[in-house]
């Protein structure tokens, strides 16, 4: 039996941008519901670890104007300049506002929020204004700073007595006739199908990362609400690019903060020179993560990589760091110093790699790590239906949604920012609509397809063939071999016939788990399907974009195309409409305009 | 290197009681427990279960005993459980009502976190000039250890007072107290000590230590306890 719930305001998602939506729309008056297929704490905000950018100016002078300029050069220009002056203005609000909340962080002295330098972050050189310099931006707590976010916000939350419905898995999203309804979720324990009736709905349900083999994000980011999206015929905007961080744990893809050389840490080669020098002389190692991440690669297809293989080093060493005079202001680095700035990423180093730091390098590549497309919404996290129409009563914030304020790399420090600036406008935004608007009528047995899909994957599970984790890991593969940091017409070709061969043998998974409680084995099947569809408009998209951006880098059309690509690419689903996994293999590409207001787009050199 | 998991299985749809599922798996020494455990779940029975998500050791959802000790099976190594060849017994925290496998009822202990007031209070106009609230690096310093806590449940489900009395509030709740007890910033300490000075509050503690070894986050846990019962004892916050 299907049980029914009505609220104000369904949030999905319980991270940073839907626990900051939900205390602001809690506060504006609405009623509230936080669905999240996991407990909110596990979300994976909690790893983000160096920092949350916003112009303080606690340290040296620094102004929202420096701040947005460097979201749109980071972003190679494809940034709405809209969104992102309220992202650089509303920081700082939202960062004090944290702060009230009782986020403990790091103090200066005189008892400040304390702020250190991260990459592409800059500000005018007091000696030659036309050089910009790295700048101390990012407010921080060691570097467990998203940790702090998400325990800050979820305890608030407590404080104000939000609804959480906790390992509850969103399967669909109920919009009809560009109005939004509300949601269908699957209740974890017993895999009873619940009816949220809202007036109004938010996605917040962070990336979906684990389309790639080497991969920064949690077994959880499937992206399953942003499929549900699409499949309701609602636009996904820039997916191509997708950021590549240059610092995972080599193999493992676990993160290492871009905090790391925000204290000093530097890029080696096999020949132990400091190669960012030669790529970007005056950002060097503080260049930003897409452009770090290809200078890997370059350095490992030129033999370079330590010992001719995959990867180099990143060296923290105080020796190093002293010697290269990489590290921040004119002090000296001490070993005291890093192991206090930098306590959990030397930590993933001891346990993961069983080295330390300290003594010697570390061997790192590029991870998939963060998605800057998703579903497209306007700058009060409105999701849109196409260009221009916003869909009544939906909303999306956090990295499933596409302000877009990242454009076509996104600057370390700025997903926080995202997070707490695009939740906290669309929290209350939504409150405001919640007060107005009357809840739309829901139309019968809204659950039906959702029923439909999970009975056909139990039904196939029983005489299927292959295991979803064999899928899974092909499709993995596949994508960080080709749409990875460099791409090709020939590669994405190959990757979109594979990924269609992938969905054909979808449809048979096995299922050995035929029970109602937690039944993972069903829930996995169900995230492999999103995965796909995913995967798919990612390579779509990236095969369509012909120049290279950002994060965007095609070897076919290595030179960014203004003339023909400075505008946001638009994904919608042409195909018949069946589950996760199912959908018909078939899409239209249309562009929305940049929005640009202060910065005519330049050459991008640091 | 081949290890053999022994893995307390419990599914109350079939089985009346939990009994052990013996599997062998090839691994790398450098694979964490959790991929060891992915290996049986993703290769050899999709019907187990346990929960996981970030898979270093940050989100706090795979706490679990290990060859009877508890930990984040993605935070511990192979190499460092199990020579080759060798054995690695799995089961569910202690003191938890198991829903299916590994998996166990948290309502409970979310339930004792939220008794202790877990969240900042302050009703002190704000700052005039509409900036944080100044702190010394000191005073942040004094409650940093709480602030690690990513509510695993590791500490408190290996405390035998908790086995003992289930209503025992236990040391993660103890230790989110103290994160808001010893912070100069916050006004609610007094309330939050009357909280863990009741019967089922801070005393009920033995200082075994065994919170303090489970902490996958190396907090202390059990000289945080310490710190309350002396504030209470003397009634003053130093």
């Amino acid at each position: 039996m299907t049980q029914h719930h009505h609220f104000d305001a369904v949030i999905v998602g319980a991270g940073g941008a839907g626990l900051m939506a939900a205390l602001h729309a809690s506060q504006g008056g609405a009623n509230i519901a936080v669905i999240s297929k996991l407990y909110p704490t596990r979300s994976h905000t909690g790893a983000a670890q160096g920092g949350i950018a916003a112009a303080l100016g606690n340290m040296e002078p620094d102004s929202w104007e420096n701040h947005m300029y460097d979201t749109v050069k980071g972003g190679d220009y494809l940034v709405d300049q809209d969104a992102a002056e309220f992202l650089a203005k509303d920081a700082i609000d939202a960062i004090i506002e944290l702060e009230h909340m009782g986020l403990p962080f790091d103090r200066t002295p005189e008892g400040k929020i304390e702020q250190r330098r991260f990459g592409g972050h800059t500000a005018p050189d007091p000696n030659d204004p036309e050089k910009r310099i790295p700048v101390m931006r990012s407010c921080k707590a060691a570097d467990r700073t998203g940790h702090m976010i998400l325990q800050t916000l979820y305890q608030n939350c407590i404080k104000q007595k939000v609804n959480f419905f906790s390992e509850f898995f969103v399967v669909d999203v109920l919009v009809r006739d560009n109005v939004c309804r509300g949601v269908v979720a699957l209740e974890i324990a017993t895999s009873e199908l619940h009816l949220f009736h809202s007036k109004a709905v938010m996605m917040a349900s962070g990336g979906f990362g684990k389309m790639f083999q080497v991969s920064s994000n949690a077994h959880s980011l499937t992206g399953d609400p942003v499929v549900a999206a699409y499949r309701r015929g609602l636009p996904l905007e820039d997916m191509e690019f997708f950021q590549f961080h240059p610092t995972g744990i080599y193999k493992m893809g676990i993160l290492l903060s871009e905090a790391s050389r925000g204290e000093g840490a530097v890029f080696i080669n096999d020949n132990g020179e400091r190669f960012m020098e030669r790529y970007m002389p005056t950002l060097k190692d503080l260049a930003p993560r897409d452009i770090c991440s290809r200078c890997i690669y370059l350095e490992v297809r030129d033999g370079r990589g330590i010992n001719g293989k995959d990867y180099v080093y990143m060296d923290y060493r105080p020796e190093t760091i002293n010697r290269l005079k990489s590290g921040p202001g004119d002090k000296p680095v001490t070993r005291e110093h890093l192991e206090k700035a930098l306590p959990d990423v030397l930590e993933l180093v001891r346990v993961y790699m069983g080295l330390d730091p300290m003594a010697q390098p570390v061997p790192i590549q590029p991870t998939a790590h963060y998605a800057m497309g998703g579903i497209a919404t306007d700058v009060d996290a409105r999701v849109l239906a196409d260009n221009n129409t916003a869909v009544m009563g939906l909303y999306a914030a956090g990295e499933c949604a596409c302000v877009s304020v990242h454009g076509a790399n996104r600057l370390g420090t700025n997903s926080l920012v995202d997070l707490v600036v695009f939740g906290r406008r669309g929290g209350k935004h939504m409150a405001d609509f919640c007060s107005n608007a009357e809840i739309a009528p829901l139309w019968p047995s809204p659950e039906k397809d959702t029923l439909a899909e999970f009975d056909r994957i139990r039904a196939a599970g029983v005489n299927g063939k292959e295991r979803a984790a064999t899928l899974r890991n092909e499709l993995q593969k596949l994508m960080t071999d080709k749409v990875g940091v460099f791409r090709t017409e020939r590669d994405m070709a190959w990757a979109l016939a594979d990924i269609k061969a992938l969905k054909a043998r979808y449809a048979n998974v096995k299922v050995d788990d035929t029970g109602k409680i937690f039944n993972t084995d069903v829930l996995e099947t169900y995230e492999l399907g999103c995965l796909l569809d995913l995967a798919e408009v990612t390579a779509a998209a990236a095969l369509n974009r012909t120049e290279s951006r950002g994060g965007h880098a095609r070897e076919d059309y290595p030179d960014r195309d203004d003339i023909n690509w400075l505008n946001h690419s638009m994904c919608y689903s042409t195909g018949s409409k069946t589950g996760p996994g199912l959908l018909e293999s078939a899409w239209r590409f249309d562009k929305k305009p940049v929005s640009i207001t202060k910065y005519q787009p330049k050459e991008r050199k640091y | 290197m081949r290890v053999h998991l022994k893995i307390k299985r419990f599914n109350p749809e079939k089985d009346a009681a939990p009994y052990w599922g013996e599997y062998d798996v090839e691994v790398e020494p450098t694979d964490r427990a959790l991929d060891a455990l992915h290996q049986v779940k993703w290769f050899q029975d999709g019907s187990f279960n346990l929960r996981r998500s970030c898979a270093h050791g940050v989100c706090g959802s795979d706490a679990m005993r290990l060859n009877g000790r508890n930990r984040l099976a993605c935070k511990v190594l192979m190499q460092d459980l199990v020579p080759d060849g060798g054995t690695l017994t799995v089961e569910p925290l202690l003191g938890m009502r198991v829903i299916k496998d590994l998996i166990v009822d948290m309502e409970p202990f979310f339930k004792h976190y939220e008794s202790v007031m877990p969240f900042f209070v302050n009703d002190t106009p704000l700052p005039e000039n509409g900036r944080e609230r100044l702190q010394s690096p000191e005073a942040r310093e004094r409650y940093d250890e709480g602030t690690k806590c990513i509510l695993c449940a590791a500490c408190t489900t290996s405390c035998p007072s908790f086995w003992a009395n289930g209503e025992y509030i236990g040391p993660a709740a103890i230790v989110q107290a103290h994160r808001f007890i010893f912070d100069d910033r916050d006004q609610a300490a007094e309330e939050r000590l009357e909280i863990l000075n009741e019967q089922m509050g801070v005393w009920r503690c033995r200082t075994a230590f065994n919170c303090t070894n489970a902490c996958p986050r190396d907090i202390p846990v059990t000289q945080l306890i310490g710190e309350v019962k002396k504030a209470l004892a003397t009634g003053r916050l130093d």
